[in-house]
């Protein structure tokens, strides 16, 4: 029941921190290339994208740290022999994430909202900038973290200590899993920020508000979420291989593949049941889930009944299979939204062609929709990752069941669970009806630059102050 | 390494990172919880919240980085502890998420209501930390009932002790007495007399209160060098508030800091060589040795903390210094957010 309680738990929160964290990594490094364009170019209109997109960046980045903290707290709290086993791996990154990373991106994102009238122009261009590498850093921390759950790599179980051990820091720092989920991450949150500033521009744009302004961001938002799809696409494919060699379970699971095939089809749709029982009827390609799995259209793909076969004499008899239904439905959740999204910008390029204004009704209404079609896709994403590992905490290593905390009950655990859903509730509402009423309010006009040169003494406000 | 076994060292560390801690995000929780008392009116409550406004997250990070730390150095304390303090946590992360965005959200709407209800929310979030984390450490200092497996086996109430309620007190105190003075020193004009004026009365509180607890852990925990320690931050304690009646706020603050490094440095002290200690079963007291992750990641994160660290005090060092001025009332621009939503006429009676 705890356990139940505290998975439950661990997911509202992670998937709600998730929700914020893609946009703020997107977010900050278009933002920086904006202020970038401003420094260089000295044209106002980048000035005004760069604070436009900056203030819904940090309405957006606040939720984001107030709920991380909550991350780091919960392995102890919910899942506190998970932590004695892994916390002589699994700490070293979160510690370094928060000396390199959290420091970084605090500190000079601190400097960059209150330093405009404060910092030369390039220093405070620098700090955003700083600000942005340190999300970038804090992601690969944590990613090499999870990836080290995924595939424990420079470790093992100690007898003696009963707990796993670091041998190999460097190989938990380079493991092709966290290579893969990394690139995977960050061309997503890359996508989400593209989809994010386009269905707010194409919004502005049907109204014909600040044109240009708002046609410059579509335009960024555009090639972003181009770039970011083609990336999005590659490095999924790195993960589907990496994850059929290092978790084949996850593979099956993923297409509900009870048995093993050569070659393997995917099915884009099931009506019925996913148990292997009865006869399903599906639309299947052909050949897809071999080559996404192995790279030859041919190749073998392992089925949850053998591979279950396999864990069973490496492991011991129990079950190692994962919820199928929710394996199998968030992974194609996951790849729908992503190639919708995709779909929806070459439509947007072709609009926009040769300074026309993309304004017809479907487009405007398609792109605000498409804000939560990478929301979705990276909530999924995650939810499929970490529930297609199931049983395991530690793939191969230590089960979820064994991780939880043995002095915090149910009560407690269910006390949490109603506290930090009640408040993320209200943290959702209020943050969403800022988001929105800042987005369309459009940017704020410049300020009237100082026709004299004001004396030292004369009394002039600080340009930004809470 | 320097003589130190590697579990020392990362004592050592944790203890550092807990001091930085509460020296600076111990103002800004002051700052947070005198917000509506200092600031009189609007302009002020801005004045008041922008002296904190581009410090208190990088602030809060030192909390995360000590968590982190003694998530990778000491696995089994990070477990017992935060297992064991499992519902005072809960009210501290919300307390913390709250301030957060209340800080963030509060001038985006111009509308009196809505900043009233945030400001309620930044004062309460601001001093239930402060008090809490006094609860927590002295708890800490004084061990709790863990089991032989360093499970805790007593309850929320447990952690409500006599000693624990007075480090609570404690901390509260201090951290708004040093929160008056970095008012004071960032401020001018009414608004400084006021948080000097308070920073005085909340002094002739906390000193017997800080005196009381730091005299009940030396005699109750301390070791014999502790005497030292505890007996610099009564005396630094009392200097902060003889300085502030001389309105001479920026050695009040440099004293009101020392005060709390002197008890953080008397509680770690105090506690060492054991990091949790078992009130119940003496097999279930945690230490740097039984706690501590291998030398092998030790020795790791060593190397990463001894080159890292220098540079981010260097660049907070320089943020401290490019927001070092005092601020007017005429600093604070005119609100900025948006306007209140029309609201439905009332119906009158």
């Amino acid at each position: 029941m705890a356990l139940d309680l505290a998975r439950w738990q661990f997911g509202v929160i992670t998937v709600y921190h998730f929700l914020f964290v893609p946009l703020t990594i997107g977010l900050s490094l278009l933002v920086a290339g904006m202020q970038t364009a401003w420094v260089r170019t000295g044209d106002e209109r980048w000035l005004r994208m760069t604070k436009f997109w900056g203030k819904l960046f940090l309405i957006n980045f606040a939720m984001g740290v107030v709920t991380g903290i909550v991350q780091e707290f919960q392995f102890g709290m919910n899942w506190s022999d998970y932590s004695r086993f892994v916390g002589d791996i699994f700490g070293a990154p979160l510690a370094i994430e928060g000396l390199l990373a959290f420091f970084l991106e605090s500190t000079f994102l601190g400097l960059w909202i209150f330093g405009w009238d404060r910092l030369p122009k390039r220093v405070h261009l620098a700090t955003i900038w700083l600000a942005a590498i340190g999300t970038m850093l804090s992601a690969y921390f944590i990613l090499a973290a999870n990836s080290w759950m995924q595939h424990p790599v420079g470790s093992a179980v100690n007898p003696v200590t009963g707990r796993a051990e670091l041998h190999d820091f460097g190989a938990v720092l380079t493991n092709s899993t966290a290579v893969g989920a990394f690139t995977h991450t960050i061309t997503a949150a890359f996508l989400t920020a593209g989809m994010f500033i386009l269905g707010i521009s194409a919004w502005h744009l049907a109204r014909h508000n600040e044109v240009r302004v708002f046609r410059s961001s579509l335009r960024l938002a555009l090639v972003t979420v181009l770039i970011a799809g083609v990336g999005v696409i590659v490095t999924g494919d790195l993960q589907a291989r990496l994850m059929t060699q290092q978790q084949p379970m996850k593979m099956a699971a993923a297409e509900a593949l009870w048995n093993t095939s050569s070659p393997a089809s995917f099915s884009l749709f099931t009506v019925g049941s996913l148990d292997g029982s009865q006869e399903v009827w599906s639309i299947r390609v052909p050949k897809v889930l071999s080559f996404m799995a192995t790279g030859d259209p041919d190749g073998t793909v392992e089925g949850i009944n053998d591979v279950q076969r396999a864990e069973e004499a490496r492991f011991g008899s129990g079950d190692y299979t994962p919820n199928v239904p929710i394996a199998y439905w968030t992974f194609r959740v996951m790849i729908g939204f992503g190639a919708l999204a995709l779909l929806l910008a070459l439509a947007g390029l072709w609009m926009q062609r040769g300074g026309r204004v993309p304004a017809s009704r479907w487009f405007t209404w398609a792109a605000l929709a498409g804000i939560g079609f990478p929301v979705v896709a990276n909530s999924v994403g995650w939810i499929f990752t970490e529930m297609g590992r199931q049983p395991w905490a530690v793939y191969g290593t230590l089960r979820t069941a064994d991780g939880v905390s043995p002095s915090v009950g149910p009560a407690t655990v269910a006390t949490s669970l109603i506290v930090f859903t009640l408040l993320y509730g209200v943290l959702a509402v209020v943050e969403v009806t800022l988001l929105v009423r800042y987005a369309r309010k459009g940017p704020d006009p410049l300020p009237p630059p100082d026709e004299a040169m004001p004396a030292e003494s004369a009394p002039r406000p600080l340009a930004v102050a809470y | 390494m320097f003589g130190l076994a590697l579990t020392d060292i990362w004592f050592l560390l944790i203890a550092l990172l807990w001091t930085g801690y509460f020296v600076l995000e111990g103002f800004d929780f002051g700052v947070g919880s005198l917000l509506t008392l200092l600031g009189r009116d609007e302009t002020d409550r801005r004045r008041v919240v922008n002296t904190i406004g581009p410090l208190w997250d990088g602030n809060e990070v030192w909390l995360l980085v000590a968590g982190g730390a003694t998530f990778a150095a000491f696995p089994e304390w990070y477990a017992s502890l935060f297992s064991g303090f499992y519902l005072a946590l809960l009210i501290m992360l919300v307390a913390l998420i709250g301030r957060g965005v209340a800080f963030e959200y509060r001038g985006k709407v111009d509308d009196d209501a809505w900043r009233r209800r945030w400001d309620a929310v930044i004062v309460t979030t601001s001093a239930v930390p402060a008090l809490l984390w006094g609860v927590a450490f002295a708890n800490i200092v004084a061990g709790v009932p863990l089991d032989a497996q360093h499970e805790y086996t007593g309850t929320l109430l447990t952690l409500l002790n006599p000693y624990a309620l007075l480090g609570g007190l404690t901390t509260l105190l201090v951290f708004l007495l040093h929160g008056a003075v970095f008012v004071a020193l960032k401020t001018d004009g009414d608004l400084r007399v006021r948080a000097h004026r308070t920073a005085l009365r909340l002094g002739v509180g906390a000193v017997p209160v800080a005196a009381g607890f730091l005299v009940w852990t030396e005699l109750a925990h301390g070791k014999d060098w502790t005497i030292l320690s505890a007996g610099l931050a009564a005396l630094a304690l009392v200097g902060a508030v003889l300085l502030v009646g001389r309105q001479r706020e920026g050695w009040a603050f440099t004293l009101t800091a020392l005060t709390i490094v002197a008890t953080t440095v008397t509680l770690f002290g105090s506690l060492y060589p054991d990091v949790l200690p078992s009130s119940t079963d003496p097999a279930g007291t945690l230490t740097t040795t039984n706690a501590a992750s291998t030398p092998y990641t030790l020795e790791i994160m060593t190397w990463v903390a001894l080159a890292v660290t220098p540079v981010v005090l260097a660049y907070q060092a320089w943020s401290y210094w490019v927001f070092r001025r005092r601020l007017t009332r005429d600093d604070i621009p005119p609100a900025s957010g948006l306007p209140a939503r029309e609201r439905r006429p009332e119906v009158r009676r």
